[in-house]
């Protein structure tokens, strides 16, 4: 009998050419929490679909508390005691509290008995690890965070003595995380060995006893978490040295470039996306905008760039009212790089050279008369790649055979090249990894300092705080007053985000 | 008094259309809560419908029509299970094709057959045995057969002979389909398989095997609608018979929000619409026999689309529906 909850040996997967996993050896120790790093896409959640029994290996074995795993079946990872949270939760929303947990281990053909029994074990479960949930709720209603209890119970209720968690704050605010982790820690008390799959250097640090870190599909380091630092594991994620911290100069704000006041926006559902948002940004300052996921920010973005008309409320641009199409807001020198590159930024079918002028195919740059200056386009595209490093600079390839962070260059590119007095950016490292975030940070930086105005919005809470001079955060459509980023800490901005702020309709109404 | 018995005729005339949409309809919300875009029940209706008329004027016995137009429809069923789960096609475009297909080998087999433009012949015409059809579970003429006293106690006779049983079953199939879909561990997974195929996989249960459950347990159903379209409501098959009931039953799905009740009222309703069009049709006197029959003929679908844009804003469907299932990497 061994001491390791999980032995991993040699495991290697192919998807075609694309090597996911290679040879990758791991030993987590019982009643442990293991943390595995690795950015996007360096092969941590195909490991860890392999050990649950999603994929097959090309090669390798698998112990599960010294017994060797069978693959390709959820159903024996299950039996052998290996629960997994998943990133994109495997929960259905209409569907109630119990009928989720109960899902695969329903016991008997007939429903009745099996739901008043999971009743029972369920209310010891949440009693035993102070996992308070509501049996008959309905899960679409729930808040993420106590969905992410759902999914952690259903584990649970399948006898998990292993669980995996796989980026398991990614859509939680900070105080959510941080009761995730007594939650954890509450659970490696009684005994559960948990492995936490992540890419932010800090939870790491904060709440595993060891570490991993994977890098290109390859293991590359094991760690005693209290023996280790986040700059060593980031040279190790990455492979060279990284600089966590954005070096920037103080900014030198000057006139207001863009000004909102009061705006509203109700979408054709009927429903409030915005709410009396006020704020300015001035040319030469980033103001970031924090909040979870879905509170607003992506409307914001749109009716600034565009896209959507106001309900009401006032948007000036270096003085003149916000025009009224994406085309002509572009002439009034904003530029926009939207949230979602894959569906607004990019046509991924296109080659790069096309995909780099969108939004600026009109413009006598590019177009005579109706007729594309194709020529032209393609060594000016070529150009600007090697200007803003995007790998292969080839402007002949598909957008979409391009990586995330390459991806997300050849918009930075688009925008930034044309010198705008206000620059929108949503989520620019989203997807991205480590290498091309320093990258793409240092650019904003630069455009700062060159006198734009620049409007950040980021779910990454780090990138808010370290690039922006002002934050303000959203939640539920109200925007907070805004605070000096130099002032603030990630503590009171989890606040601000959770909405802990007086919230006020534009009639002046607490809301 | 007149009245009373124009409401009681449209009821028993609502009672004789509503069958053929409860059976297609509950198909649709086996299929449609699994995830399958199921437009194929009107061919399907009518595959069943000519089958089990064919097969029971063989056979002579109704019975094994409706076995064989069930055997029928579930192969169509999983035709459509192989282009839409095992080869990840569009649902529309395989079930539209099976429709064109169903009316297409329906009237060229009929045709070959029995050569009669398409039609089938005649079941229990002169000297039936009774059990050509499906009208009593177990014909008259046998109890005759047994007791021939019978004949002086007609009440007896027809209850012993259950005259339109199949419509009894359609209720009974309503209730039935609720009791799976909610009460049974099979009709849990079939609902996540229709909404969150991720979480039975990683359940440890197989999407596939659910998906072709739900396209069989369709075409089971499909077929007896079909058979008790041709060989209980009436004594043949006839081309396109299905008339468009398999597209209003999904329409019913859709108004009954995808719960085999409220699908079952939406049947109901549309039952009646055609009951009324039967009746406004045939009028004989006063300001209806200005009106032109086509109107008549049109009103029910027109009022389906009435009754479904007033419905259409709040429904929502199963998430998953018509959309295949891959195991995405990472």
């Amino acid at each position: 009998m061994t001491n390791f909850a999980i032995e991993l040996n040699g495991i290697s997967k192919s998807f075609g050419p694309v090597q996911a996993n290679k040879d990758i050896d791991l030993a987590v120790e019982t009643g442990t929490i293991h943390g595995i790093v690795g950015e996007n896409g360096a092969g941590k959640s195909t490991l860890m679909s392999i050990l649950y029994g999603f994929y097959v290996p090309d090669e390798g074995s698998i112990n599960v508390f010294g017994e060797p795993l069978e693959f390709n079946s959820s159903q024996k990872a299950i039996e052998a005691g290996i629960g997994m949270v998943h990133q994109h939760f495997m929960l259905g929303e209409p569907f109630s509290v119990l009928e989720n947990i109960i899902l695969g281990a329903e016991g008997s053909f007939l429903l009745g008995g099996a739901m008043s029994k999971a009743r029972e074990t369920l209310l010891q479960l949440s009693e035993r690890y102070g996992l308070s949930v509501d049996p008959d709720a309905i899960v679409g209603t729930l808040p993420v965070g106590v969905q992410q209890r759902v999914e952690i119970l259903k584990a649970l209720y399948r006898g998990a003595k292993v669980l995996i968690l796989d980026e398991p704050t990614g859509v939680l605010t900070p105080q959510e995380a941080d009761a995730l982790f007594d939650i954890l820690r509450s659970l490696k008390e009684q005994g559960t060995t948990i492995l936490l799959i992540t890419h932010k250097l800090h939870e790491i640090m904060n709440v595993t006893d060891s570490v991993s870190v994977i890098r290109r599909g390859e293991m590359v380091g094991h760690r005693k978490t209290e023996q280790t630092s986040p700059e060593e594991l980031a040279e190790l994620m990455v492979g060279r040295k990284v600089l966590l911290e954005v070096d920037k100069a103080p900014a030198q704000p000057k006139d207001v470039a863009l000004s909102v006041q009061g705006l509203n926006y109700t979408d054709e559902r009927g429903i409030q996306r915005l709410s009396n948002v006020n704020f300015d940004v001035r040319a030469g300052e980033i103001l970031g905008v924090a909040g979870v996921s879905g509170n607003g920010q992506a409307f914001l973005l749109e009716v600034l760039s565009g896209m959507h008309a106001p309900s009401s409320g006032r948007i000036t641009v270096n003085g003149a009212p916000l025009a009224k199409t994406p085309d002509l807001v572009r002439h009034q020198s904003i530029g926009h790089v939207p949230e979602d590159r894959q569906h607004m930024g990019l046509v991924t079918a296109f080659p790069a050279w096309e995909s780099g002028i969108l939004g600026f195919q009109a413009s006598a740059l590019y177009c005579n008369q109706g007729a594309m200056k194709t020529g032209l386009i393609k060594e000016a595209m070529g150009d600007l790649m090697e200007k803003f490093d995007v790998r292969p600079p080839n402007p002949l390839l598909a957008t979409a055979k391009f990586s995330g962070g390459n991806q997300q260059k050849i918009v930075l590119a688009r925008e930034i090249d044309k010198a705008p007095d206000v620059l929108l950016v949503g989520q620019p490292t989203r997807g991205v990894d480590i290498g091309a975030i320093e990258f793409i940070h240092r650019q904003i930086i630069a455009m700062r300092d060159a006198g734009t105005a620049i409007l950040l919005v980021s779910v990454e809470l780090e990138e808010v705080l370290s690039l922006s001079d002002r934050v303000v955060a959203m939640f539920d459509g109200f925007c907070s007053p805004d605070r000096v980023t130099a002032e603030t800490d990630e503590r009171s901005l989890g606040l601000l985000m959770a909405g802990e702020f007086e919230r006020t309709t534009s009639e002046g109404m607490a809301a | 008094m007149e009245f009373i018995e124009l409401m009681l005729s449209l009821a028993q005339s609502t009672l004789r259309f509503t069958p053929i949409l409860i059976f297609a309809a509950m198909a649709g919300v086996f299929s449609e809560r699994a995830g399958i875009v199921d437009i194929g029940l009107e061919g399907k209706l009518l595959i069943g419908a000519f089958v089990s008329a064919t097969v029971a004027h063989y056979a002579g016995f109704g019975l094994a029509g409706l076995f064989a137009a069930m055997g029928a429809c579930i192969v169509f069923g999983w035709l459509h299970g192989l282009a839409t789960i095992t080869f990840r096609g569009d649902h529309v475009i395989s079930g539209l094709a099976i429709n064109f297909l169903a009316v297409g080998l329906t009237k060229t087999i009929g045709h070959a057959l029995f050569a009669k433009g398409g039609d089938t012949p005649n079941l229990g015409g002169p000297g039936s045995t009774g059990w050509e059809r499906l009208q009593g579970l177990i014909p008259k003429q046998f109890w005759l057969d047994l007791a021939p006293g019978l004949s002086e106690n007609p009440l007896l006779l027809n209850i012993l002979s259950i005259h339109g049983w199949l419509i009894i079953l359609a209720f009974i199939t309503v209730i039935g389909t609720w009791w799976v879909l909610i009460q049974t561990r099979f009709g849990l997974r079939l609902r996540f398989v229709g909404e969150e195929p991720q979480a039975i996989d990683t359940a440890g249960a197989s999407v596939t095997a659910y998906r072709y459950a739900a396209v069989t347990i369709a075409g089971a159903l499909c077929g007896i609608g079909g058979a008790y379209l041709s060989t209980s409501n009436i004594a043949s098959f006839t081309p396109g018979m299905s008339a468009d009931m398999g597209y209003l039953a999904l329409a019913a799905v859709i108004f009954g929000k995808w719960r085999p009740f409220q699908a079952m009222l939406g049947c109901l309703l549309f039952g009646f619409l055609f009951a009324v069009k039967d009746r406004l049709d045939g009028a004989s006197e006063g300001i209806l026999t200005q009106i032109p029959s086509q109107f008549f003929e049109a009103l029910p679908y027109i009022l389906v689309v009435v009754v479904l844009a007033g419905f259409v804003g709040t429904a929502r469907a199963p998430k998953a529906v018509g959309r295949p299932y891959v195991k995405e990497r990472e």
